[in-house]
């Protein structure tokens, strides 16, 4: 009777702990699978909320902080406005909660290519608020972030999809160059064919951007 | 094994979680406002939703009983409820409060415009003063182009809401800087020692100011020096006035940097080819170098040096007014040392220190001379000429220290408090044909203690409280300020500002080098009321501001002996000033392009020195505006910038003594013509962008007065007073071409960076 106990006992706690890791699996996948249809701010804070929720429940999973971390940089992308800056006021505390939630991150996976592309996109959101002054400051920390991105793992397509943004955006004059940018996003597409994430939950976003801006070369 | 079975079921069904709960309700904040994008969450689960753009939210969940819903939105207090799920759809409508936050609460901005990249309030950045048309990257220069700063040309310094240039003062990084501007030759206005470079942050106050500053009537330029360089860089510049090179090394942990600067400036050749109104018989000529080290001594702590040395000499002759045969020769040599030392520090959670140190010794050497048409010198013993040939030697000295802390309390109050001690030392050697070496002396003890408080009272209401005392050994009084400013949120973008405070300065040293009598010296003082309306938005900044201020105790001179030499004085002066100034700053309505306007009424009237009675000042004008604009064309990798400067014409007067009335009055007066000045200047980068280029280049071309109109800046009366003459600058035009070079550091991403 004992063992049958103990046994039946083991068992519902193994299903429960495999219940549960199938469940945050599950969540996770769910909401992953959201990222590449999102197309408004208002989505990506969904996104993050979400991902928050299952972050703070588990407190020992790097990914949701990572993708929630994500979900407020878009959230912010997505309202900044690079030709006039501005919007201070609304994107420095999203760049905030983004840089508090990576570091909870990157204190569950220290030394992850794909963190470091999240600090790059943090420099890149904080820039955009007042490029002319800030430049100096956030200039060298993106590019910095970006740099160590690419030497943790140099087949990382989110890498080049993120240098192919620069050179896009900046004009020619001041050494952009949508050649150059277009080169970058061929080779972060090809990336993405030869990625293996290490699972379903890994980050693997960013396809349909580098797909968007290979049309925008006609 | 049958009593196990309700467990297993009990299990399974917590494991399946059959049964789902409706979640709903609706976010607002406390004024009734509904928030979007707020998240909703059963704690320790991933249960819950997102509030829509009405506010609501919906969320359904397996979770059952006892439950706790956390609300979360930035810049909003954690909301918390406890819940009991049973099976039946919950309601639970939240009310967000918003947390005190810097970037949303209202800012106390009467009186101040402030250039820097950290605050919200900024108007100004540094970008923008090196770019001003008309500044030729001096920063003053470039604050004249805002309201409250008066268009004089014929004196430095900043004459503010109808103060003279001694009322405004300058600080670096806290600490008083004594010759801010190089030694005054007559007529002719100088620049500021200081590289706009230098400075990260400025502020401008034309009234009330905090009382962490004193011992200035009208005005405080507030300077806040850079911290770290952002790498190892070095530079070089050649110019039609000089040449300079530089070398900034930052170390590979970047947490400290050391570095370097000369300039040498020599108007030779640019006076061989435009054409100068004064005889300029030794061309001026300066020698200035710099050095600087910066220290991060922790997470929170800086250590900061800045040293500065100037040797400079000139000699610029006139025709004398009062005789057409004779020339007056002014010499000048002066020597400058400055030095700053700062260090800032986190002490606890709650605690910062700022602390001050700095050191300034500065001597001119004055030759004046009366020469004939051949440059010789003349020895007349008969008057108006007897005083004319003169040497003057002068030596001043300023020790400083100084310790600002501060305490942060919840919320974003803040409480500072500190203490200065400032020692003054002048020295004057005045030699001319009756006066063999007259040595006279003078120094000065000065301590101060202040506190003041930030208080929030709301995210929309916040008061600024403070005071200082004061004492001179040097006036043997002592004195209390007291400050106040309220700031209160009338918009998102709007708010509306009142400051009240008494300033005090105590009387020119000047007074007590010239061996006059004095009696009952007083501090001078200023009472200032201020009202200030704002909206600032990303693409535009509107300002509007009203003051009143009142002048009690300005030293009064006079002549016992019945000339129009002086020699006595006292306090009991007087006047007011008051205006209306507005100031527009648009940086959207036409595409690049970024332009400000600001206009400044001014009705203010002294009675001071030996002014009869009250009367408007020469050094102020009815109406000030000035546009300026900027636009950068990416094609031709070119700024273009442009100024325009207008100001009503000023009064001058010729003030006698009266032998037969025994006062001072007024033999003649009158209004100069109106000032106007239009200024352009260009940089190109023509290696910008180009990332392989080992270096980067900036030229500069700039000329101000374009148009050519004439300015006339007071006028100087022959000493019958039968004669005048007007006052009016060296040259029609000035004309600046210079190439600036750096090398490891792209200077052009902030240009780039500005119009991307």
């Amino acid at each position: 009777m004992k063992k049958i106990i103990t046994a039946i006992t083991f068992t519902v706690l193994t299903i429960a702990a495999s219940a549960q890791s199938e469940r945050y699996t599950k969540a996770m996948q769910t909401n992953v699978a959201s990222l590449d249809t999102l197309r408004s701010a208002e989505g990506w804070t969904t996104a993050a909320n979400a991902f928050q929720r299952i972050a703070d429940a588990e407190k020992t999973q790097w990914l949701p902080y990572y993708y929630a971390a994500l979900g407020n940089i878009m959230t912010g992308l997505m309202q900044s406005n690079p030709s006039s800056g501005g919007g201070g006021e609304k994107l420095d505390p999203l760049a905030n909660k983004a840089e508090e939630l990576l570091n909870k991150a990157e204190a569950l996976n220290k030394e992850n290519s794909d963190i470091y592309c999240l600090k790059k996109m943090i420099a890149t959101l904080r820039l955009t608020v007042d490029p002319m002054n800030r430049y100096m400051t956030y200039g060298p920390i993106g590019a910095e972030a970006l740099q160590k991105a690419k030497a943790l793992n140099p087949e990382n397509p989110r890498v080049y999809m993120l240098e192919g943004q620069d050179k896009f955006y900046t004009p020619e004059q001041f050494g952009g160059s949508k050649a150059e940018a277009k080169t970058l996003f061929e080779l972060s597409l090809k990336k993405f064919e030869t990625a293996k994430p290490e699972s379903d939950i890994h980050p693997h976003w960013g396809k349909s951007q580098v797909q968007y801006f290979l049309t925008q070369f006609n | 094994m049958i009593k196990l079975l309700p467990l297993i079921l009990l299990l399974l069904t917590w494991l399946c979680g059959s049964a789902q709960t409706t979640v709903s309700g609706k976010v607002k904040d406390a004024k009734g406002r509904v928030l979007a994008g707020a998240s909703i969450a059963i704690k320790d689960t991933y249960d819950g939703g997102t509030s829509d753009s009405t506010g609501i939210y919906r969320f359904q969940t397996s979770e059952k009983g006892d439950q706790t819903i956390l609300v979360t939105s930035i810049g909003f207090k954690l909301f918390e409820q406890k819940i009991n799920i049973t099976g039946n759809a919950i309601t639970v409508d939240v009310l967000l409060k918003e947390e005190p936050s810097e970037l949303k609460a209202v800012v106390i901005t009467a009186g101040s415009f402030e250039a820097s990249d950290t605050k919200r309030t900024t108007v100004l950045n540094p970008l923008d003063i090196v770019t001003t048309a008309s500044a030729n990257a001096d920063i003053t220069a470039a604050i004249k182009t805002l309201p409250g700063a008066q268009q004089v040309g014929e004196s430095e310094g900043l004459f503010v809401r109808g103060g003279t240039a001694q009322e405004t003062k300058v600080f670096i990084d806290g600490t008083l800087v004594n010759n801010f501007f190089f030694s005054s030759v007559p007529d002719i206005a100088q620049r500021g020692r200081f590289s706009p470079f230098l400075f990260k942050g400025t502020v401008f106050s034309s009234g009330g100011y905090s009382a962490l500053y004193g011992q200035a009537l009208s005005s405080a330029l507030i300077l806040e020096s850079i911290d770290l360089p952002e790498q190892t860089s070095a530079s070089l510049g050649i110019s039609t006035v000089g040449l300079n090179g530089g070398y900034q090394k930052l170390n590979k942990k970047k947490t400290a940097s050391w570095g370097v600067n000369y300039n040498y400036t020599n108007l030779i050749a640019y006076f061989a080819v435009i054409k100068q109104r004064v005889d300029n018989f030794h061309t001026p000529e300066f020698h200035n170098g710099e050095g600087n080290f910066r220290i991060k001594t922790s997470k929170t702590g800086m250590l900061k040096f800045y040293g500065y040395f100037n040797y400079n000499q000139l000699g610029v002759r006139r025709a004398d007014i009062d005789s057409a045969n004779l020339k007056n020769a002014f010499g000048l040599t002066n020597f400058n040392v400055y030095a700053n030392l700062s260090y800032r520090e986190k002490l606890s959670r709650n605690w910062r220190v700022n602390l001050g140190a700095s050191y300034s010794e500065n001597t001119d050497k004055i030759n004046n001379e009366l020469q004939n048409q051949d440059n010789v010198p003349q020895h007349i013993v008969d008057e108006p000429f007897g005083g004319k040939s003169f040497h003057v030697q002068s030596n001043g000295s300023l020790s400083q220290v100084k310790a600002v802390f501060e305490r942060k309390f919840p919320g974003l109050s803040v409480l500072r408090l500190g203490g200065e001690y400032l020692y003054f030392r002048d020295k004057n050697d005045f030699t001319n044909q009756f006066v063999p070496k007259s040595r006279t002396g003078t120094d000065d003890h000065f301590k101060a203690a202040f506190a003041e408080t930030d208080i929030y009272i709301t995210n929309d209401l916040a008061a600024k409280i403070g005071g200082r005392v004061e004492h001179s050994s040097q006036l043997e009084k002592a004195n209390i300020a007291p400050r106040l400013s309220l700031a209160y949120k009338l918009g998102d973008k709007t708010q509306a500002s009142l400051a009240y405070g008494v300033f005090y300065q105590k009387p020119e040293k000047d007074f007590y080098l010239r061996n006059y009598v004095y009696d009952n010296l007083a501090y001078t003082k200023a009472t200032h009321y201020i009202l200030n309306l704002q909206k600032v938005t990303k693409d535009y900044t509107l300002r509007f501001e009203a003051f009143y201020k009142k002048y009690n105790e300005l030293t009064k001179t006079f002549s016992t002996a019945g000339t129009n030499i002086i020699d006595s004085v006292g306090g009991g002066g007087f006047g007011h000033a008051k205006g209306i100034e507005i100031f527009w700053r648009d940086r959207k309505t036409f595409k690049n392009f970024d332009y400000w306007i600001s206009y400044s009424y001014l009705d203010t009237k002294r009675d001071y020195l030996n002014f009869p009675y009250a009367i408007q000042p020469n050094f102020a004008a009815n109406h000030t505006a000035s546009l300026i604009v900027k636009k950068f064309v990416t094609k031709l990798k070119t700024q273009f910038n442009g100024s325009y400067t207008f100001a009503s014409g000023r009064p001058y007067y010729n003030i006698r003594y009266n032998n037969s009335s025994n006062k001072f009055t007024i033999a003649d007066e009158g209004k100069t013509i109106p000032y106007h000045s239009m200024s352009f200047s260009v940089n190109y980068l023509p290696n910008i962008g180009n990332q392989k280029a080992k270096s980067f280049a900036v030229w500069v071309f700039s000329v101000n007065n374009v148009i050519g109109n004439n300015q006339i800046f007071g006028y100087n009366y022959s000493a019958n007073g039968m004669h005048k003459e007007p006052v009016v600058p060296t040259a029609k035009r000035f004309f600046f071409l210079g190439c600036f070079l750096s090398f490891g550091i792209d200077r052009s991403d902030e240009v780039i960076n500005s119009n991307l």
